[in-house]
């Protein structure tokens, strides 16, 4: 019953807002919305292993990236169908190619997970640090791979061309707007569906005490490499739609630094142990930074995103739902009737009074 | 082969100055096992100040790092005392450790982009554009000069952490500090003392990076797969190992560089950390 309602919750709000922005008809809105969309996703997904696991992950942008430019390459490969297929083949593929964004978002999706699970296989056996500084290379390396590759456009980036409109929807912004809604509400489904599984007491034994874990017979391995690929995954189809968006993609925006900070700061900064926090954390950094892109500039948004990071982190480790949870304790009784706070608490998931 | 001959010393020049630049990492990360992902940022910023006093007053960059040795020492110590107070004494080292030097590295990096821009900077001194030869062997001395005093400088460390009591204790302390307790020595103290010069260590390194080549902000993301690859390679908390494994690093970088492009640079390290995380974790000299 609680999820019919967080999933048409969920899904009214979306409407609700795209709603509104259409009635209003200004453009911006979705343009602002998308980019705030595709955060929560990428949080989310960053949650799934940082927060439900305790792996770090710092190539977000990585993983993001692999997303943007597996459609690239297949957007490419669509339009020239005749160039680069032999004509025995060209009849069937241009059958299948241009594939529509859906399509791609899952295909992108494939491929990162693909990524996540190797890096998860060769450094995840070691301690927690290793894997972080592995994604770490991992990034920069992926973007070495990308500069060199001429058909997806090297260093010089890759031009996509949009349709203008598309069929009941209208515009091709709107289009996407609303691919990246689904997508976000896709992405808290499936966090909000592992916390209550056993995959995820698994994760939160792994973060709590690996070694415990392990000696308890729980297959850590083999649950860190699920976790890594559903997140790489999710990063992955975050980005897919990407190139449609800015129409214009080259290596240093796809691989740009304030994907990876803004994956982790979200989650940390909203809470890193229910789906709660990274959906706060999204949507409060990603408004703020859409309001001072406008406002002041694109590098000062960036350096109240890290000093906001490295603020919470000292401050408030358990972030904004941390900081929630705390107030909402107050409101459990000890006679066990539930006031309107122990009420919110259960719907999300806090469990007051729990510890 | 004269080619190839030129591309090894060049990268044993090469591997000199990552050695320098790879210290800090494997003191923080290898002997406290404090995953300082910052360094590079720290090495940037040594970098820049070696430029803003070569640009107004022109001092040679590596003697101004030198000065600057105890400022970067004091912010060392001050990072440790927040990351102490905030993180290791509460036991979350682990997540939010990382995440604190994160965002530090991006703040830093940050920071250097608003006040100086994205511009590449570099800076003038007697010996930069000087080159000595031995027959078909080019040595210029850009590469020559840090090469050397990093080896210098690691020959005492190494000397410091093998002869003195202090340096003793900071070998101690990853082992066991109950026991280093025992000794009379404060571990929390000890763990400062080293975690600061790693930091120190990052203002030499700076000014070696910025004799070698020019400079902008986020140069220093380049060079964190590189210090870890080394680090791990040396296995984590051996200075000679750290000497070696730079010095093998460089060699290879440079002979891809003159064989394939240096576009394909950054890879190689990558693939150098995979494989020893893969097959090696231990590192050269592990056991």
């Amino acid at each position: 019953m609680r999820s019919f309602f967080f999933y048409l919750g969920s899904l009214l709000v979306g409407a609700a807002f795209f709603a509104f922005a259409r009635w209003l008809g200004n453009d911006y809105l979705f343009f602002a919305g998308y980019t705030v969309l595709q955060f929560i996703v990428l949080a989310t997904a960053w949650n799934i292993l940082g927060g439900y696991c305790g792996y770090v992950n710092f190539g977000s942008a990585a993983f993001f990236a692999v997303g943007s430019y597996s459609s690239v390459a297949l957007h490419k490969l669509g339009m020239n169908v005749d160039r680069y297929f032999p004509e025995s083949l060209a009849g069937i593929a241009k059958l299948i190619l241009p594939l529509n964004v859906p399509t791609l978002i899952i295909i992108g999706g494939i491929v990162s997970g693909l990524i996540g699970l190797g890096t998860g296989y060769l450094t995840l056996r070691l301690r927690g640090a290793f894997f972080a500084i592995a994604t770490l290379a991992l990034a920069v390396v992926l973007q070495t791979l990308i500069v060199n590759w001429d058909f997806v456009g090297g260093s010089r980036g890759a031009y996509i061309i949009r349709p203008a409109e598309v069929p009941f929807i209208g515009h091709y912004i709107q289009y996407l707007f609303l691919i990246m809604l689904v997508l976000s509400v896709v992405a808290i489904a499936v966090a909000r569906i592992i916390e209550q599984s056993r995959l995820g007491y698994g994760f939160a034994t792994i973060r709590d005490d690996e070694l415990a874990a392990e000696a308890c017979g729980v297959p850590t391995l083999k649950l860190k490499l699920v976790a890594t690929t559903i997140s790489g995954a999710l990063m992955g189809m975050a980005g897919a739609p990407f190139p449609y968006y800015i129409g214009y993609l080259e290596p240093s925006s796809a691989f740009g630094l304030a994907y990876a900070v803004n994956s982790i700061a979200m989650p940390m900064i909203g809470g890193t142990t229910s789906w709660v926090g990274p959906l706060v954390g999204a949507l409060l950094l990603g408004i703020i930074q859409q309001v001072a892109t406008v406002t002041i500039s694109s590098a000062v948004n960036l350096l109240i995103v890290g000093l906001l990071l490295v603020g919470f982190v000292i401050v408030a480790p358990k972030g904004i739902v941390g900081l929630v949870q705390d107030y909402m304790r107050g409101g459990a009784r000890t006679d066990g009737t539930k006031t309107w706070r122990s009420r919110f608490a259960i719907f999300a998931n806090m469990r007051p009074g729990a510890r | 082969m004269e080619l190839l001959i030129n591309a090894i010393i060049a990268g044993l020049l090469l591997g000199g100055f990552y050695a320098a630049v790879t210290v800090g990492i494997s003191i923080s990360f290898g002997i406290l096992d404090i995953v300082n992902i910052a360094h590079p940022a720290f090495i940037i910023l040594g970098s820049y100040i070696a430029y803003i006093v070569n640009q107004t007053l022109g001092v040679d960059p590596i003697l101004t790092a030198v000065i600057a040795l105890p400022a970067f020492y004091a912010l060392g110590a001050m990072i440790y005392q927040v990351y102490y107070a905030s993180f290791e004494k509460r036991g979350q080292d682990a997540l939010r450790g990382l995440a604190f030097f994160f965002g530090l590295l991006f703040v830093t990096e940050v920071m250097l982009i608003l006040v100086f821009g994205v511009d590449y900077r570099y800076v003038q001194a007697g010996y930069i554009d000087k080159t000595l030869r031995f027959g078909f062997v080019d040595l210029p001395l850009r590469m020559l000069v840090p090469c050397v005093l990093s080896l210098g400088m690691l020959a005492m460390l190494q000397l410091y952490l093998s002869r003195t009591f202090t340096g003793r204790a900071i070998m101690a302390v990853s082992q066991d500090q109950g026991a280093l307790q025992l000794m009379a020595a404060d571990p929390i103290k000890i763990k400062r003392i080293a975690f600061a010069m790693s930091i120190a260590t990052a203002s030499i390194a700076g000014s070696f990076l910025i004799v070698i080549q020019p400079v902008e902000p986020s140069v220093g993301r380049e060079y964190i797969g590189r210090v870890f690859a080394i680090c791990v390679l040396g296995g984590l908390q051996s200075l000679p190992g750290t000497v070696i494994a730079a010095m093998l690093l460089g060699i290879v970088e440079s002979i891809t560089a003159t064989f394939y492009g240096p576009s394909w640079a950054p890879a190689v390290a990558f693939g150098f950390l995979l494989l020893t995380l893969a097959f090696r974790p231990a590192g050269l000299l592990g056991r």
